[in-house]
């Protein structure tokens, strides 16, 4: 049972997993968008000719190369964990993204080996458009690096194309479409990148922002600012529409999520949205008590969101656990019930498969196929333990999507300002500049937390809980190593920071 | 080749991988930042693979079992018993 299960173990694996996401999450985001902006500015250049773009481009290049150079291979530390603390996991889903992921390794590092070079080294040595191709390249690969971490994560949320193979105990890939353009996959992929192209624009406003505040570098930064503020708010723009369309699916196969996202705990028709309330910290699955202390809500928004249509059912927390008949919800508990038939004909099956009843073992086979979409169920105590911390996502959700909002708006503004003139006289604006890079980290941080704490138990939704995935060592192991991570991390970022200060204070070179 | 500056090109095979070696030996040799941040780069990959991956990351599968087999039946008896352990 669940209490027999070293939580402390898997708590401190899950503290560490999130610990090396989250730090990892301040690099990529960062790479992903100013390679973009870097091959904006450069195409810029090299349509004008103007020696003040190309300088521009050269110093943004520069902070992209030491964000780079300190986030690089970051994400190893995530695939050394995998083998480590969640071997079991690892092992079930091998066959799917083991080869994948080892490709993507090595085609990003020729891919970035090659046109880095020429992008850093290549400015006198190149003909300007080969360069220009360079540093669009590296755009394109380094957010095509993102392409297959993103799929197998949406893989998690949405397990598809693949099926149980009891004799290896794996899920084996069936297609490779549905597994790279799954409607999880895709949504990941662009909600995660463009969020990435959002914090990049909001880092080049903040610098550029702080250059008009002292007077310096004044007609780069405003140049700076133009583009970045049309890239940041498409880019936001594209992030809502992602964001609405990843709600949408989670309607559909992650409802436990969505539900957590708003605090709706007894479904209903017509259901409001939540814009910001205060969440009652005590109340309990099956309680009467209320929700919130306080919120504030739009009638019928959620149901829209959800089901896009007004009088939509959109189910909550106690339908999902406890089953709702009028809407045709089948609940927790009886998937437990199913779950737990799914253990036993597992069991069943091997014991057939070891005592040489081979027709007995496919007829177990077969009735297991009936069963095998619960198997994760069963490794469950109670149906309560299908319910994520709802506070945690509810509020990280809520500063996501509000943080999406202050941005567009702040977007906005910076580029009707650079449209209009007089950007370096509206003081006001600029502290904002720098307080959106702030908001942007803090909503992409928040982002992953949704997704990840809003889809606890699972390591694989529905099929594979947390603590089934873990590998069972020592929890002083995880414990040692995650504090050296945090350490490690820690001394990166103050590395990068410092890196960065002094290179924002030198600035960039200016013609005369 | 046509990717090259004019001044910097030269003809033939020879040339052209003279033109790839002296693009990174001339670009490494003209770095400033570039050397602080390779030296971070170094002392990482260092922690990363010679002391974390050795000491405190062994691919758990790999070490404590030695076939396919072995990995499949471990995982196949977790996942029908360990609810009851």
């Amino acid at each position: 049972m669940l209490e027999q299960v070293d939580l402390s173990l898997v708590n401190w694996s899950r503290a560490q997993f999130a610990l090396t996401a989250l730090y990892h999450w301040i690099f990529v985001p960062l790479t992903l968008g100013l390679s973009f902006l870097c091959a904006f500015f450069e195409t810029i250049y090299i349509k004008t000719g103007n020696q003040e773009w190309k300088n521009l481009t050269k110093f943004w290049m520069k902070l992209f190369g030491i964000n780079f150079a300190i986030g690089v291979a970051t994400g190893i530390i995530l695939e050394f964990e995998f083998g480590t603390n969640w071997a079991n996991y690892s092992w079930m889903v091998g066959d799917i993204f083991g080869a994948p992921l080892a490709i993507e390794g090595i085609a990003a590092f020729f891919l970035e080996a090659t046109f880095f070079a020429v992008m850093f080294f290549g400015w006198n040595r190149v003909t300007p458009k080969f360069h220009l191709f360079s540093t669009w390249m590296v755009a394109v690969g380094s957010n095509l690096s993102a392409l297959w971490i993103l799929v197998a994560n949406g893989w998690m949320q949405y397990p598809t194309g693949m099926a149980f193979n009891p004799d290896t105990a794996r899920f084996e890939m069936q297609s490779f479409f549905d597994v790279v353009f799954s409607p999880y996959a895709i949504s990941k992929f662009t909600h995660a990148t463009t969020s990435g192209f959002v914090f990049a624009s909001t880092f080049v406003i903040a610098i550029s922002a702080y250059y008009l505040a002292k007077g310096r570098h004044q007609l780069m930064a405003k140049r700076s600012i133009a583009v970045a503020s049309v890239f940041g708010l498409i880019a936001t723009l594209m992030l809502s529409f992602s964001g609405d369309e990843a709600a949408f699916k989670d309607a559909k196969h992650q409802p436990m999520k969505l539900a957590a996202m708003e605090g709706l705990w007894d479904g209903t028709t017509k259901a409001p949205l939540v814009a910001f309330g205060l969440i009652n910290g005590v109340k309990q699955p099956g309680d009467k008590q209320e929700p919130f202390v306080f919120e504030f809500k739009i009638p019928g928004l959620l149901s829209i969101l959800a089901t896009r249509d007004i009088n939509g059912f959109v189910p909550g927390i106690n339908d999902l656990i406890y089953g709702n008949s009028v809407h045709g919800i089948v609940g927790a508990v009886e998937k437990i019930e199913k779950g737990k038939k799914a253990i036993t004909l597992l069991a069943e099956y091997k014991e057939a498969q070891k005592q040489g009843f081979e027709n007995k073992a496919q007829e177990i086979r077969e009735e297991l196929r009936q069963y095998e979409d619960y198997l994760g169920y069963g490794y469950l105590e109670r149906p309560e333990d299908t319910v994520p911390p709802v506070a945690l996502t509810f509020y990280s959700f809520h500063i996501m999507a509000m943080v999406g909002g202050a941005l567009l708006l702040i977007f906005a503004i910076y580029l009707f300002y650079t449209v209009r003139g007089g950007i370096e006289k509206a003081t006001w604006l600029w502290p904002f500049g720098v307080f959106a890079f702030v908001l942007a980290f803090l909503a992409g941080e928040a982002g992953w937390i949704v997704a990840e704490v809003g889809r606890q138990p699972w390591a694989i939704q529905d099929l594979l809980p947390v603590h089934v995935a873990r590998t069972d060592i020592p929890a002083g192991n995880v414990k040692t190593t995650f504090f050296m991570f945090l350490i490690i991390f820690t001394a990166l970022l103050i590395a990068e920071i410092k890196i960065m200060f002094k290179q924002i204070a030198i600035g960039p070179k200016e013609v005369n | 080749m046509f990717f090259l500056k004019k001044n910097s090109e030269e003809r033939g095979i020879k040339g052209f991988f003279k033109n790839i070696a002296d693009l990174y030996i001339d670009g490494f040799r003209s770095m400033t930042v570039g050397r602080s941040l390779w030296k971070i780069i170094l002392i990482k990959l260092f922690i990363m693979f010679a002391i974390l991956k050795l000491f405190f990351f062994p691919d758990v599968m790999k070490t404590h079992f030695s076939s396919d087999q072995e990995r499949a039946e471990h995982v196949a008896n977790l996942l029908t018993t360990v609810n009851n352990r």
